[in-house]
């Protein structure tokens, strides 16, 4: 007897636990292999780029907190940037270092959401997530500590920061740079070798490093296919020409290899913590800078290596106290072009780890 | 990271697409849009200039003309260059689409003409992207209220 058979259509989200947020795969499936794959998004478009053409400079830094909601410090950052670089305002040492304090703990912090999910998607359930939000609420804490939020930040501004950090934060933060590391090796110890991943995730959802670079992917989408850049070291923004460290890469670029430089790049957040934490200065943590701020006409680009990518900020000032344009170089966003070259001939499970492996965040994906 | 400046490569470019440079300056380029893909292809393919990785385009819209930006970046060489184009229409203004060249231009020129309504004339999958096909207008034109 001949079975008659047919691809079909299934869609998996928008409303799905393995899709990170609202986003909507239509694939087409002959059996449960992946013949098609169509992303759709959209979901959670709030518009926020025409939102920030009516509020002032300032008033546009909490929009940027809920870009990257898993990374508001890291928006934060690379928005003030952009505003300092187009009004040409200087930053204070002290500032310049809690800001790059920030960024890397909350790198860490990121990254420690992004592997737990991949592991949750990978079928490891719930168990190493949840040592993860261990570690991460301790980062929490320490944010708390610095600015009273422990999602939405809203704590970097033109010229500086909100307010110092509190006697307690340098002692804290010190704890805590003593601990992650080994915390960090008992991820090893239980994950890195284990053979139910490496059976899921290696040669898994290769990005070949041609195509990484014709989509622009960013971040350790871009790292994991074995190109070494970094906009830390390539273009040095802030005080990051000052610290030292590696840029982790991997080889192949499979869902495996992102695992790892996500791993390997907590490491080194912690080392640039390090030294950050050594060389922290006394004095001012804000410049002195209008509360109605009126950049001269012109354009900035300003761009940073968020925890997912390359995060970066056009504006346009027409001289007056709101943004004539704003947009956002979303990394997540131009980490999907490649999702269907990615997922077509794998099997529906494989297509859950694939995109897990990419680390999205809708709420930056459709802005 | 070197910026390239706009005005040393406009002459050199010049000489192989007369009259294809608008206007230059240190900062950036601004390539008519007959020669957009012409240039763009001079960019990534020429080894000294060697722009393998286009990073983000963008539109902003300037009442009198939509001015569409383009962030390019070299990896190998470690140096970038602004590039932007100009669309003096209004109704069904159109360019020129990248994406040949350059695969990263996908969702973002679909971004472009959900949100502009720009057309990109040669894009695989033009369509709205964070917006629903119903929708009417485009948000981010400065005349849509």
């Amino acid at each position: 007897m001949v079975i008659k058979t047919e691809p079909f259509v299934v869609n998996i989200g928008p409303v799905h636990p393995s899709t990170h947020g609202v986003f909507r795969m239509r694939t087409t499936l002959d059996g449960e292999v992946v013949v098609d794959m169509e992303p759709v998004f959209g979901y959670l478009h709030r518009g926020i780029e025409k939102l920030a053409e009516e509020r002032t400079y300032t008033g546009c830094i909490p929009l940027t907190d809920r870009l990257d909601y898993l990374a508001s410090m890291t928006n934060n950052f690379a928005y003030v940037l952009a505003v300092e670089k187009l009004a040409r305002i200087p930053v204070p040492e002290r500032a310049e270092y809690i800001r790059v304090i920030m960024a890397e703990l909350q790198r860490i912090a990121s990254h420690l959401i992004a592997v737990g999910a991949f592991l949750n998607d990978c079928g490891a359930f719930m168990t190493p997530i949840v040592y993860m939000i261990r570690e991460r609420e301790k980062i929490l804490d320490l944010f708390e500590m610095a600015c009273g939020q422990r999602l939405t930040y809203n704590y970097m501004r033109v010229g500086g920061v909100s307010q110092d950090v509190p006697e307690e934060f340098v002692p804290a933060l010190s704890k805590f740079l003593k601990v992650m590391p080994g915390w960090i090796d008992e991820y090893d110890q239980l994950l890195k070798e284990n053979e139910i991943l490496l059976a899921r995730a290696k040669g898994v959802g290769i990005l070949p490093k041609e195509l990484a670079i014709n989509i622009a992917a960013s971040g350790p989408v871009l790292r994991a296919s074995g190109v070494k850049w970094d906009i830390r070291r390539a273009d040095p923004y802030s005080i990051y020409d000052r610290f030292e460290f590696d840029i982790p890469t991997g080889s192949v670029g499979d869902c495996y290899d992102r695992y790892r430089v996500r791993v390997e790049e907590m490491r080194q957040s912690v080392r640039i913590l390090k030294q950050a934490l050594k060389d922290l200065p006394e004095g001012e943590v804000r410049s002195d800078v209008p509360h109605r701020l009126h950049p001269p006409v012109g354009e900035a680009y300003a761009h940073i290596e968020a925890p997912r990518g390359e995060l970066g900020f056009y504006l346009v000032s027409d001289g007056s106290i709101a943004p004539y344009r704003f947009h956002v170089r979303a990394p997540t966003l131009i980490n999907l072009t490649a999702l269907r070259d990615m997922m077509v001939g794998w099997k529906v499970a494989d297509l859950i780890i694939i995109f897990g492996s990419i680390d999205i965040c809708m709420a930056e994906v459709d802005r | 990271m070197t910026v390239l400046s706009g005005e040393e490569l406009a002459h050199q470019i010049e000489k192989k697409f007369p009259k294809s440079i608008i206007e230059s300056s240190p900062e950036c380029l601004v390539v008519d849009s007959g020669f957009l893909l012409g240039v763009a292809a001079y960019l990534k393919k020429t080894p000294r200039l060697d722009f393998d990785y286009l990073s983000a385009i963008t539109a902003v819209d300037y009442l009198d003309y939509f001015e569409v930006i383009y962030q390019l970046t070299s990896l190998r060489r470690n140096h970038s260059l602004v590039v932007k184009t100009r669309c003096y229409r209004r109704d069904n203004p159109s360019l020129p689409s990248v994406v040949s060249l350059w695969r990263s231009a996908d969702f973002q020129e679909r971004e472009i003409y959900d949100l502009f309504g720009i057309s990109f004339e040669g894009h695989p999958n033009l369509k709205r992207i964070v917006l629903w096909d119903g929708f009417q207008g485009h948000p981010l034109r400065k005349d849509y209220l």
